[in-house]
């Protein structure tokens, strides 16, 4: 009986949560589409999230294009298909890796803070505060964040993308002697600029999910410190399988095999 | 028992109303009438639902059961953006004040200013300083609420929540926590400030000096009901023993301890 009790509350959980989170992005829309946008809010927003997570993101995909390069330049050396090394990288880090190790790594950074910050508001009666004062906010708090993520997620994919195979190159020519040339116009035989806008075009998707999951989960803290602690938990986990299952559905109907 | 007052006028009403959080029953078939111009307080036990009280008069809460009457208009039923025409003629004072911490006093308080009116900025900044000024807060417009001590927090807290001129002035513990200097400080703030708004306040408090100072009508609340109303006098001379043990804070008597 206890079994299909929490069976029960899970399932209304996960329905409740959903539909609360599809609610809250339906409002950022309809403030979005009459343009009530806080522009100044909004900048700073970018800031705290998409340029101060530059480093980190950066750095993890400078890593993971080393990575990919380290191994697999020298197996297609001894194929004799050395000349493929940059295509490889580009075509998997533009369409694949680029958007979801930065979605991941923001997610994991900046989803947080979203969620801690507006957990804290919560408890400190903040929101409340907002709401008697007239004030909505979903156009206050969540839009600012959400356009933010929005307009910055895909200029660090970009970035991402970027470093990744200027790393992959490096490594690809020290271990593997192929050279920079061959592995850039392998790289630009391999990618083109459609299948790096359908890459971005899913980092715009993982941003959403980012900024509505952190925003959701904050907005929900029930409990004080403790409440702003799961909240937070929460968001990074359930942002992350979102952006895990998401991908697997753009892959599949952006890039038809 | 409830409380009606037919005769005379009335700002808000709660008819029939009962609020439970999960399984437990905060308010059941309460009424009370919100005298307008008149500061109403509200006393009762620690979690008897006093805040719950103010919530419900600017719909921050909606009952579970009855209606909500603000005027002629039950706003229980109201949508979350109607609500908003509701909120912009009621002011709220947190029981801990609430102010944005990110945000200047000074900007905390001409928030509602900025965002729902169409004041220049020069004007906003002359009004604010006005009511900086009347709650005797002139000089610490460009300090953060950290860096505050509780009883000037409070009082920026009065200032946010009079700042649009509203009809109707909700505090919550306004003097919770603080010396009987600053207590009498905002006991006379308040009473000043329904005077210079020429408005009605209702205020939840165990303060019973402060109470006994400033209350046009005082209701005590007890087990989800209204067991008193009436002046400060016929409070004082309720034969109901609950309400003797209460004002007098007795442990001996019908409130179990």
């Amino acid at each position: 009986m206890s079994v299909l009790e929490d069976l029960g509350r899970e399932t209304t959980g996960f329905f409740s949560y959903a539909g609360g989170a599809a609610l809250l992005l339906a409002d950022c829309a309809r403030f979005i589409g009459k343009l009530r946008i806080r522009v100044n809010e909004t900048i700073e927003q970018a800031y705290n999230l998409g340029v101060q997570s530059w480093g980190i993101v950066l750095l993890t995909s400078l890593c993971t294009g080393m990575v990919f390069a380290l191994e697999s330049a020298n197996q297609a050396v001894a194929y004799g298909v050395g000349n493929l090394v940059g295509g490889a990288v580009a075509f998997t880090m533009a369409r694949e890796l680029g958007p979801m190790l930065s979605a991941v790594v923001v997610a994991g950074r900046s989803g947080a803070a979203i969620s801690a910050e507006l957990g804290s508001m919560v408890v400190t009666e903040q929101i409340e505060a907002l709401q008697s004062l007239g004030l909505s906010p979903t156009r206050m708090l969540v839009v600012p964040r959400l356009v933010a993520l929005v307009v910055m997620l895909p200029i660090l994919t970009v970035f991402a993308d970027i470093v990744s195979i200027i790393g992959g190159a490096y490594i690809a020519n020290v271990f593997a002697h192929v050279s920079n040339e061959s592995f850039i116009n392998s790289a630009r035989a391999s990618v083109p600029f459609i299948d790096v806008c359908k890459g971005l075009l899913k980092s715009v998707v993982f941003a959403v999910i980012i900024a509505i999951v952190g925003s959701y989960s904050g907005l929900q803290t029930r409990g004080g410190a403790a409440g702003v602690g799961k909240a937070t938990t929460s968001a990074v986990v359930i942002a992350i399988i979102l952006i895990f299952i998401f991908n697997f559905a753009l892959s599949y109907i952006l890039f038809p095999q | 028992m409830t409380q009606t007052l037919p005769s005379t006028k009335i700002y808000a009403r709660l008819e029939n109303v009962g609020v439970r959080y999960g399984p437990k029953v905060v308010m059941q078939n309460l009424s009370l009438d919100i005298v307008e111009g008149a500061i109403t307080c509200i006393i009762g036990l620690s979690g008897a639902g006093k805040s719950t009280i103010l919530r419900l008069l600017n719909g921050l809460r909606r009952p579970d059961e009855g209606r909500v009457l603000v005027g002629d208009q039950d706003i229980s039923t109201l949508h979350e953006r109607e609500l908003i025409v509701i909120r912009e003629k009621i002011g709220f004072s947190f029981q801990f004040a609430a102010l944005f911490d990110s945000l200047s006093i000074f900007d905390n308080v001409a928030l509602p200013l900025r965002e729902r009116t169409a004041m220049s900025e020069l004007e906003i900044k002359s009004h604010v300083e006005e009511t900086l000024d009347s709650v005797g807060l002139a000089t610490v417009g460009e300090r953060f609420p950290a860096e505050l001590s509780g009883g000037m927090v409070k009082r920026a807290g009065f200032a946010r929540a009079v700042i649009a001129n509203p009809h109707a002035v909700l505090y919550d513990e306004p003097t919770t926590g603080l010396d009987p200097i600053i207590t009498h400080v905002l006991t006379d703030l308040i009473i000043r400030l329904r005077a210079r708004l020429n408005g009605t306040a209702v205020v939840v408090s165990h303060d019973l000096e402060s109470i006994y100072q400033m209350a046009d009508y005082v209701a005590m609340l007890f087990e989800g009901a209204i067991i008193a109303y009436g002046t400060v006098d016929e409070i004082k001379a309720s034969l109901n023993p609950i309400v003797q043990q209460f004002i007098q804070g007795s442990e001996v008597g019908p409130i179990p301890i």
